[in-house]
């Protein structure tokens, strides 16, 4: 009867402490995700805020004048657009490759370990380091000189690790029982890889690129040494052509060239960040088409 | 007349034995049941007849299986060609993300088949040997995970038969589905004897006696027994048979 009673009391009387200690972690968990959110509107906001009033279709299509204080940036935006594009060539069927020798082929083991640890290390590394590495390699040794071609090189080493990383994690997602029955209505391991894994695992692989694509068009470091030129009013003829990119001409218009408009600064930033998001929205698009065609 | 011959197989997973001088022949155009406990090796004896054990890492494989007078173990045997000739079935329904169709055209696709006629043809008469064509005939185009749990089962025996097997393997195909699906797929599976031999892996002893002709009794990693269905259920020879079909364990 007593116990009962004990029970009753337990069940129906509420538990204050209980309750705020929820409370209080719900507010914090809310204040994490505003601090996250916070600065990427500010940053984006204030960009947009300064720099909307200096992009039109003669800012982006036009030569920079006047020792770059007048005119638009498109060299500037044409070769951040080759670089994106080499870089995106040669890091993703590399990348890809890579990923799927580790986990389809590679015998797992000490050696397939210590791939593991060097790609996650090179991930680390600064991106200036890239830089050095790229000129040292590209530039000098092989001889491609100051190019897009060395620069994109440079950038695909930067973000392979990316996309290594990320495509290793979406091929082992693709569950066994797939490639189980590939096999068993006789289809060779690499058809198998091809048409049924590759498909399956692409969105979570195009998300790495993403990420990586992100990477390659912001970074200043490895371009700097290996083919942003300070100033050609002038298309690349080729890919051992030198090029401007935007990051590096933000640097300099920012800090280099003694009274420069701060419009062109905010523009040549609103740009930049334009482009990528330009790039995000294609490799969504096609995630998008990936995703619905295979579930 | 037999189809696949099993001498003295001996199967280890790393230093486990899985499987112990399992002796035994599959006939042609019967069913055959594999049953026995949880980890009784029926699963890998089932695996070892169209080599899917290669994909386990630390497999290592004595004895013979012979398929068709041939050695399925030899060095020079394309495996992908053999697992032309015996398909599986799995446990849980494993359709691709693809279309009903694309499921279907999988096999005959990869060994080259390309002609659309031929495709569709290939598609329609799997589909209808499965008995699932009347269900999907207006939704070829349609996703294959639109599809019910049975449903699904029977579109991966379709992709299975549209490579024309001499074998299907089934791994406990129906354990993932409701009574009424596992009576379809029973149905189905006394059907595709005419045409194919089969070999089943099931937990149920009701399925092994409705739907067999015989019966393998396996029981840690050992072939105990192997007779016609009638037999084994009625008056088997071995007193752990016994015990096992009239459910004093397993």
């Amino acid at each position: 009867m007593e116990q009962s009673q004990i029970k009753e009391k337990t069940i129906f009387k509420k538990d204050e402490r209980k309750r705020n200690t929820q409370k209080i972690m719900f507010a914090l968990f809310t204040l994490c995700m505003l601090a996250v959110i916070i600065p990427t509107i500010l940053i984006i906001g204030f960009i947009i805020v300064k720099g909307v009033g200096t992009v039109n279709w003669s800012f982006i299509s036009e030569m920079p004048r006047m020792g770059m204080k007048e005119g638009g940036i498109l060299p500037a935006i044409v070769g951040t657009l080759y670089l994106v594009v080499g870089t995106i060539l040669f890091s993703f069927p590399l990348g890809v490759g890579a990923a799927i020798y580790l986990t389809e082929y590679a015998e797992q083991g000490k050696l397939t370990r210590l791939i593991r640890i060097a790609v996650l290390n090179l991930a680390g590394v600064p991106s200036i380091v890239y830089g050095l590495f790229g000129l040292g390699l590209f530039v000098f040794f092989l001889g491609f000189g100051s190019s897009i071609i060395a620069g994109a090189l440079t950038l695909a080493c930067l973000i392979l690790p990316i996309i290594i990383t990320t495509s290793e994690e979406a091929i082992k997602s693709v569950p066994d029982g797939y490639r189980e029955a590939s096999l068993a209505v006789g289809a060779s391991k690499w058809e198998t890889i091809l048409h049924v894994v590759l498909p399956r695992a692409m969105p979570g692989i195009l998300t790495g690129g993403i990420l990586g694509i992100g990477r390659a068009a912001g970074e200043t470091a490895p371009i700097l040494l290996t083919v942003a030129a300070f100033f050609i009013p002038r298309m690349p003829n080729s890919l051992f052509d030198q090029v401007m990119a935007l990051p590096y001409h933000l640097y300099i218009v920012s800090t280099q060239v003694p009274g420069m408009p701060e419009s062109i600064k905010y523009g040549t930033a609103l740009v930049l960040l334009g482009l990528v998001g330009v790039f995000f929205l294609i490799a969504t698009l096609i995630r998008l088409k990936f995703k619905n065609s295979t579930s | 007349m037999s189809i696949i011959e099993v001498k003295d197989l001996d199967l280890f997973y790393g230093d486990f034995q899985a499987l112990k001088k399992v002796n035994t022949v599959i006939e042609k155009n019967k069913v055959s049941a594999l049953i026995g406990p949880s980890g009784c090796g029926k699963s890998t004896f089932l695996r070892t007849l169209n080599r899917m054990n290669d994909l386990i890492r630390n497999v290592k494989i004595n004895g013979q299986v012979m398929f068709e007078g041939r050695e399925i173990y030899d060095e020079d045997l394309d495996v992908v060609a053999l697992r032309r000739k015996i398909g599986m079935v799995f446990q849980k329904p494993n359709p691709f993300p693809k279309s009903v169709y694309e499921n279907v055209a999988y096999g005959p696709r990869r060994c080259g088949v390309k002609n659309k006629r031929d495709l569709d043809r290939i598609v329609e008469e799997s589909l209808k040997e499965a008995a699932l064509w009347e269900e999907v005939k207006d939704r070829l185009n349609k996703s294959a995970l639109g599809l019910s749990g049975g449903q699904q089962q029977r579109l991966c025996i379709a992709r299975a038969l549209a490579m024309k097997p001499e074998v299907l393997l089934m791994d406990e195909p129906t354990s993932a589905l409701d009574p009424i699906a596992t009576n379809k797929i029973e149905d189905l599976i006394t059907q595709l004897k005419k045409h194919y031999t089969i070999v089943i892996v099931t937990h149920s002893m009701h399925q092994a006696a409705r739907i067999s002709d015989y019966t393998n009794f396996f029981l840690m990693g050992e072939l105990v027994e192997k007779d016609g269905t009638d037999k084994i259920f009625t008056n088997p020879k071995d007193q752990r048979t016994e015990d096992y079909v009239t459910g004093r364990f397993g």
